[in-house]
């Protein structure tokens, strides 16, 4: 256990030291978060809004898929993203195999679903309380999605910051896509699992405590955003 | 020649029923709703006010008999009446956006709409409070402003559904002094309210519903003096009516 303690003493000193190779991985792995975040978003919230309060045909169908989207294996969408972008495969010639930008594609694959969702759940209960005032103050459907989004704009962020959480956490699908090169793909989660796995475990403490801090501050500000929201508006 | 500008009213049903699965909240009713007086509808809980009122504002269809409007298209329909609901919905924003997001989707210019929320909020005596966020003001307060943000609408025809259940009072008299203005004004007023006192207050013009059925339909004075029915009079009573 000696070694274990005067790892966890050196990976504390990584972090205060600003070590240089610490950080890029840091910066990286926020990088990719944050921007498949930004598709995820763009593409899940209007999405979850439609299918909230837009009667079709098999929509109680759809609202199942999409749950079940939820809880898609990383590695599964690793694997099918890896398909699409090899050399050989239909999107091969963009040679984005291997660079941060595969990494965004899977991760917003993976918590598009999440956001859709989570927006559903939200925006459906809005609707049920605001249905009525809204057709009669004369709204359509469609054009009462924005209002409900910005009415459920607390629950939303909160969605949002769950969806970053997964991202972050992820490892399954951006070592695949990714395949954790030095200095060009190699975000926390992937450096830990290698550097874990050749037995080095100072830099994997290292990251580890960083991501356990950015898990904690987001589910923090994801509370206080809630506390917030209920304080002023009731 | 000039035509004379189409009105929404007079709003005539004819054998209106509404049935959802086995339960017929209104059968068979027959009336006219028309400029004049303020109209209130009474009745027991479960005797279909709100259903009626719903069905006269276009949120639900009758399932049999015909409901008349004086405007054809729904787009004149809609602008033509507001509707106050027992729960005030308000959005999460200030008192004065609640308005204000209201007068943008009947398509009220820019330029008009800082002044017609103003008036409005004061009218309901909502000026100190315009900045606040709507859902931290009391319940009172919440339900003038539901009221404000209809009437902010200039609407020919405003429903008003119980505005007034489960409130203190002080803020009941602010509400009915309210509508008495709103009356005043020129806009046709048709509200539900199952509290006697209330509708002696108000109305000109009662409609008495019973299980889903228009009992009387008469004028208040008339009504309350020597009611037509012995539903009614024992409605009237206060004995439960069952």
């Amino acid at each position: 256990m000696v070694d274990f303690f005067e790892a966890f003493r050196t990976a504390v000193r990584l972090i205060l030291d600003l070590d240089a190779d610490l950080v890029e991985i840091v910066l990286l792995s926020l990088r990719v978060s944050l921007t498949a975040l930004v598709p995820a978003v763009l593409i899940g919230m209007p999405l979850g809004a439609f299918v909230a309060i837009r009667a079709f045909p098999l929509r109680r169908v759809v609202v199942v898929f999409m749950s079940a989207l939820m809880a898609l294996p990383p590695v599964v969408v690793g694997l099918a993203v890896y398909v699409v972008l090899s050399r050989a495969g239909p999107l091969g010639n963009l040679g984005l195999l291997f660079t941060p930008t595969a990494m965004v594609i899977a991760q917003a694959i993976l918590i598009a679903p999440i956001i859709a969702s989570l927006t559903r759940q939200t925006v459906a209960d809005l609707w049920e309380e605001y249905e009525e005032q809204l057709r009669s103050l004369g709204a359509s459907r469609l054009g009462a999605i924005p209002t409900l989004l910005w009415e459920g704009r607390y629950r939303l962020v909160t969605t949002t910051l769950a969806g970053l959480g997964r991202a972050i956490a992820e490892v399954g699908a951006v070592i695949i896509v990714g395949g954790n090169i030095a200095h060009a793909t190699r975000v926390m989660t992937t450096a830990i699992a290698l550097e874990t796995s050749k037995g080095d475990l100072v830099l994997a403490m290292g990251l580890g405590l960083v991501l356990i801090a950015l898990s904690l501050f987001i589910n923090a500000v994801a509370f206080w955003i809630q506390d917030l929201a209920q304080r002023v508006e009731a | 020649m000039e035509t004379p500008a189409r009105t929404l009213l007079p709003i005539e049903l004819e054998d209106v029923g509404y049935a959802v699965r086995k339960a017929r909240p209104l059968v068979g009713v027959s009336g006219v709703f028309s400029q004049g007086p303020l109209t209130v509808v009474i009745g027991p809980n479960g005797a279909g006010k709100s259903v009626l009122l719903r069905l006269c504002h276009g949120l639900l269809e009758p399932s049999s008999g015909k409901i008349r409007l004086g405007l054809e298209t729904r787009e004149d329909r809609i602008r033509a009446q507001a509707m106050v609901f027992q729960r005030p919905v308000l959005l999460r924003r200030s008192a004065a956006a609640n308005v204000d997001y209201a007068l943008k989707l009947r398509g009220v210019s820019a330029a008009d709409r800082p002044g017609r929320v103003r008036a409005a909020l004061e009218a309901a005596g909502l000026g100190s409070v315009a900045s606040r966020a709507a859902r931290v003001l009391s319940g009172g307060e919440q339900q003038r402003l539901a009221i404000a943000r209809a009437w902010a609408l200039r609407p020919e025809v405003l429903f008003l559904d119980e505005p007034t259940a489960s409130l203190d009072p002080q803020a009941v008299q602010h509400i009915e002094g309210l509508v008495r203005s709103i009356h005043r004004s020129g806009t046709k007023v048709i509200m539900t309210t199952h509290d006697l006192g209330q509708a002696k207050r108000l109305a000109d013009e009662i409609w008495f519903l019973h299980r889903g059925r228009l009992v009387e339909c008469a004028a208040a004075e008339e009504f309350f003096r020597s009611p037509a029915t012995s539903e009614a009079q024992t409605f009237l009573e206060g004995k439960l009516l069952l």
